[in-house]
This record gives C-alpha cells, sequence and structure tokens, in this order.
C-alpha cells in the first residue's frame, strides 16, 4: 500500500513545484528568526527573494553538526520554547550532544513520513510490531512507535536489550514486524537458536532495520536466520530521525520523504553539487520543519540517488544504502561514536593523557570497542586497587558521555604511536 | 628502616619482564627480592634494588611507568606461627597490609617485605612489639 499516493507518486514537476514552494517559506522564517542564519546569508550576499526555487539551493551556506554544538541547546531552535512539545538528543562531536526539538506539527510530519515508510516496507495495521529501539533521548524507539500508531498497527514499544523478554513477546504476541538495528537482529537469531526457536515457531515476516550501516549479505544472513524480508531504514535526528528514507518491498535503494526533505549530492572536497548518479556526501534541507529547519545539512553519510521511477509506482528518489562517511564518524551498536568525544574525556579527566587508541571488532554479531590509554608515570600507582579504581573511572566517564560500554585497557607509556600528522586513533576490524 | 622500592607497570605482554631484567642488570644493579603482582589486563613489578634512585632513573630513560614505593621489611623467625604472630599484632592496631612478598633467608629467619596504609604507625607498632626491623642499607645489600 502507498499512504500518501499523491505526493509519493508525483511527477518530477508536481514535487519540483511543492519543494520550492516550501523552499522559499523555509527560507524566509529562517532569515527572519534565527540570527545565526541571517548572517551566514548576508556573509554570502543573499536575501530570501534570491531563493526562488530549488534550482537556487545551491546557493544556500551549508550547515554542519558543530553549528548546532555552537547554539547548543536551543540557539537554532526557530519557534519559541512554548512551541516545542518534543526534545531529542544525539551525540555530538564532542562532549555536548546534538539536540533537536519539535513542534507538534513536526511530530505530526515525523509520523506521516514514518508511516509511508512502514507501507513501503508492506507493514499494515493488522500488524503487531515490536519497536525494539532504544526508547528516550535517541529518536529510533519514539519515531517508529508513533508512525505505527499512525498507520494503526499494534505496537509493543519494548525497546532495546533484554533479549529473553524481546523472545517471550516475539511468541507470545505472534509478533509480525520486528524494528531494531541489523546488528541486534541477528544476536536476537543467535539468542533464538540457543533457546531451541525455530523461526517458524515465530510469525516475523518484516524487519526494519536501520541506525547502522549493514550489507547485501548481512541482509540475506538475517532474511534467511529470521525468516522475514529486511528493509532498510534511514535517518538522522538532525534531520527529523527515522523515516527520512526508506526501502520498499523491491529493495532497490531508499526512498527519500523528500517534500519534506530536499536531498543533494556534493563532493565534500570542493562542496560543489554533483550530478544525479554520482556519489558524494548527503546533504539534506529540510522544507517543513518548524522547531529546528536545517538549511543544506551536511549528513557526511556517502551515497548516490537515483530518480528514476520504482517498480513500486513511487517517483521519490532513492538513495542507495550509505557507502561509508566523510568525517571519522564510528556506528556502534547504532550509537554515533565520535574519536574526538573520547579525546575530550581523557582531557578532562587530569590523570589521563589524550593518547589513546581505539580498536572496533566485531564479535559474533555484536560490535565492541576497546581503549587503549597509556598510564602515565604521574598517576601510575604501585596499588592494584588504584590502578582498577582509575580504570572503572575512566569507563564510567566513557560510557556516560558516549552512551556505550567501553572495554578500558591501561597500557605502557609511549607505546601508542605517535605521528607527525593526523595520529592513527581508530583501527576499525569489522569488515562492512 | 624504610625501604624504597621499586614499582613498575608491566603491560601483560611478552617480553616486558624479561626486559627490565635485563636493563638492570646490565647497569649493574643487583635485585634482593622481588615479586609481580598481576591482573588480567596488567601487572606490577616490585622489586628491592641495590641502587634504587639509579635503577628508577634508567628504567624511565627506557620509558617505563615506574616509581618508588616505600615499604618496611620485617625479620622474622623461620618457624611456624611467626608470621601469624606479627600480623596479629598488626591487625590488632588497625594497621592495614596493603600487599606483602616474603623469602626465606635460611632455616633460621624469614624476611617479609610489606607495604602497609600508614608507614610510621607500623614502625611504631612494630617496634614497640620488639619485632626486628631490617635497615634499608641492609636490605640494598643482600
Amino acid at each position: 500500500m502507498i499512504w500518501n499516493e499523491k505526493i509519493e507518486c508525483a511527477s518530477r514537476d508536481e514535487m519540483r513545484a511543492v519543494q520550492s514552494e516550501r523552499l522559499k517559506e523555509t527560507v524566509n522564517r529562517i532569515y527572519h528568526n534565527v540570527p545565526s542564519y541571517r548572517q551566514k546569508m548576508q556573509e554570502a550576499g543573499l536575501v530570501p527573494d534570491d531563493i526562488k526555487s530549488v534550482d537556487d539551493l545551491s546557493k544556500l551556506p551549508f550547515t554542519v553538526k558543530t553549528d548546532l554544538r555552537d547554539n547548543y541547546p536551543f540557539g537554532m531552535f526557530t519557534v519559541p520554547m512554548s512551541e516545542i512539545v518534543r526534545i531529542h538528543a544525539s551525540s555530538g562531536t564532542t562532549g555536548k550532544p546534538t539536540v533537536v526539538g519539535y513542534t507538534r506539527k513536526d511530530l505530526n510530519s515525523w509520523s506521516e513520513v514514518v508511516t509511508r515508510s512502514l507501507c513501503m516496507a508492506g507493514v499494515h495495521r493488522d500488524d503487531i510490531v515490536q519497536v525494539a529501539y532504544g526508547y528516550g533521548l535517541f529518536t529510533g524507539g519514539l519515531g517508529l512507535h508513533y508512525g505505527c500508531e499512525n498507520l494503526g498497527a499494534s505496537v509493543i514499544p519494548i525497546s532495546g536489550g533484554n533479549t529473553e523478554k524481546q523472545l517471550q513477546l516475539m511468541q507470545d504476541f505472534g509478533t509480525s514486524v520486528i524494528a531494531c538495528t541489523p546488528s541486534y537482529s541477528l544476536y536476537l537469531a543467535e539468542e533464538m537458536e540457543a533457546a531451541g526457536i525455530k523461526k517458524e515457531d515465530l510469525k516475523l515476516r518484516v524487519g526494519i532495520f536501520g541506525a547502522e550501516p549493514w550489507t547485501e549479505n548481512m541482509r540475506k544472513e538475517i532474511e534467511e536466520k529470521l525468516g522475514l524480508k529486511a528493509i532498510d531504514i534511514y535517518g538522522l535526528s538532525e534531520i527529523i530521525g527515522p523515516g527520512v528514507s526508506c526501502e520498499c518491498e523491491h529493495q532497490v535503494g531508499m526512498h527519500i520523504n523528500e517534500d519534506h526533505f530536499i536531498p543533494e549530492i556534493i563532493d565534500p572536497e570542493t562542496l560543489q553539487p554533483l550530478p544525479a548518479g554520482e556519489i558524494g556526501e548527503l546533504v539534506f534541507t529540510t522544507v517543513t520543519k518548524e522547531g529546528i529547519p536545517l538549511i543544506r545539512y551536511r549528513t557526511r553519510d556517502l551515497t548516490r540517488l537515483n530518480y528514476e521511477k520504482c517498480a513500486c509506482g513511487r517517483t521519490l528518489v532513492r538513495m542507495e544504502k550509505c557507502k561509508g562517511r566523510s568525517d571519522d564518524m564510528l556506528i556502534i551498536r547504532g550509537v554515533n561514536v565520535f574519536p574526538s568525544q573520547i579525546e575530550s574525556v581523557l582531557l578532562e579527566m587530569s590523570e589521563t593523557a589524550p593518547h589513546y587508541l581505539l580498536i572496533v571488532e566485531r564479535e559474533g554479531n555484536l560490535d565492541t570497542l576497546k581503549l587503549m590509554v597509556e598510564v602515565q608515570e604521574q598517576f601510575f600507582s604501585d596499588e592494584i586497587k588504584q590502578l582498577e579504581a582509575l580504570r572503572k573511572k575512566i569507563t564510567h566517564k566513557l560510557q556516560s558521555t558516549l552512551g556505550i560500554s567501553v572495554d578500558v585497557k591501561l597500557v605502557e607509556p609511549k607505546t601508542i604511536e605517535r605521528t607527525a600528522g593526523k595520529a592513527k586513533r581508530v583501527i576499525d576490524n569489522r569488515k562492512l | 628502616m624504610i625501604i624504597k622500592q621499586l614499582s613498575v607497570f608491566l603491560e601483560n605482554k611478552t617480553g616486558r619482564l624479561n626486559e627490565v631484567t635485563q636493563i638492570l642488570g646490565n647497569a649493574g644493579i643487583n635485585m634482593s627480592a622481588m615479586s609481580v603482582a598481576d591482573t588480567s589486563e596488567f601487572g606490577i613489578l616490585r622489586m628491592i634494588v641495590s641502587e634504587p634512585e639509579k635503577a628508577l632513573s634508567i628504567l624511565k630513560e627506557a620509558e617505563f611507568s615506574v616509581r618508588l614505593t616505600e615499604v618496611i621489611c620485617l625479620n622474622s623467625p623461620n618457624e611456624p606461627g611467626a608470621l601469624a604472630r606479627a600480623l596479629n599484632i598488626l591487625s590488632g592496631e588497625n594497621v592495614f597490609i596493603e600487599y606483602l612478598y616474603a623469602y626465606s633467608m635460611d632455616n633460621k629467619t624469614a624476611n617479609i617485605v610489606l607495604k602497609p596504609d600508614n608507614i610510621q604507625k607500623c614502625i611504631e607498632v612494630l617496634q614497640a612489639h620488639k619485632m626486628e626491623l631490617v635497615s634499608a642499607s641492609k636490605m640494598y645489600k643482600i
């Protein structure tokens, strides 16, 4: 089923007309409401009237993640706080999170795009959807939740973790759709096997998987082990959360809800727009958001766009699975981690120097982070309990900053390689 | 009475202990006592050497995390119940032992290296009970 056929199957001209109209309105609004945007536009010699259609999009200045940090927490909001009804946050590049706010209308748009995504995936109102994304500051859980309710499906808001209970409810409630990270779905499959539960014992038919990169091989494995159709969903909290784009049942790229989020592909070096079909960095301009509209937001995800009409009938532009990042962000168990966050934690603590090495592994189907930190002479204690206490302190600080557990290992001084240029801080041993 | 013990942080990897002993040997530094405390992640090598200050500086030069720690050494009769008597006295006076290691000199006496939480108090308590403490100069020369 196509949820909003009028827009999802619109002709290119119709779509461009909608986008142009909304873009003009958005630019006008932020120019008058957000000083930092106005300043950027003035620096580029632009006034709102210079933006007449989507063709003028590339004249506008970019927005980057650090703009959100510089205006922490609410400086980029374009409406008074009385209009904001929800706040979410994701990891920032350093200690401070990236904060986004939603008005009532934003929540409605979000539900709309998630509902469209669910329909693309083949979910319908008779389905029982187990949402095993985390509920909370992370947009995954609540984003999927309201989309399911809007569709009329039955939601099980179980949130992440507690695998035993996940399996129990999947059996007892007859869950037909599971939403979680792809790596967690494989973990579920493993635990099923260990508990002697066969896929035939379950009613799973669709999986909505996102929040981290995964490969076609993982898709095959998940589909085989869980007996469902594995659908890729994409989103980032800065833009709205899950539902920015999603695959349809043909699994040939993710349809972008481009009447809300206009995509562009740029060369991350020259920052020039690239023609359709070329791989580059994905940039979004939100054209319906009220709480925190973003103009030409650089996602740092590398992908390409395909404007051909899909076999499903939708004309919404499709993006390929992301091919990597144009920055050093890591995605670990669905959580975004920047090496700079770790550095700022270590710098904050007087006992540690910012010499570290981060090792990412995939053990079984779960990603693990190991951090090697040098023991500096001045805080070396000859008592084990003090060194253990230091290790726990670092572990705890990292856990509270990053939101995931890190295995901290103390190593001898000067054993982590020093280089004159950019230090090698991350070794990613995952094969993706 | 107070003895300077050399403590070295060692990552759990092959050859590290060997390296330390090699460096000290080349510098003509003798070891009179040593022990290795290990956890799953790392180890701490503790030793009494002939020239603690010199050992400290050459190991620092070799980029080890190393420091001097103050310990005392109790000379005790090598007979059943001797250590228990000494520890009884200390616990009775609320002296907490962080760690200890011991070795027998011959069949008459044994040396027990102690790291108490309060070293001055520990010395006073042991001396008040007429326990024999080994002097630093004697320890370094063994």
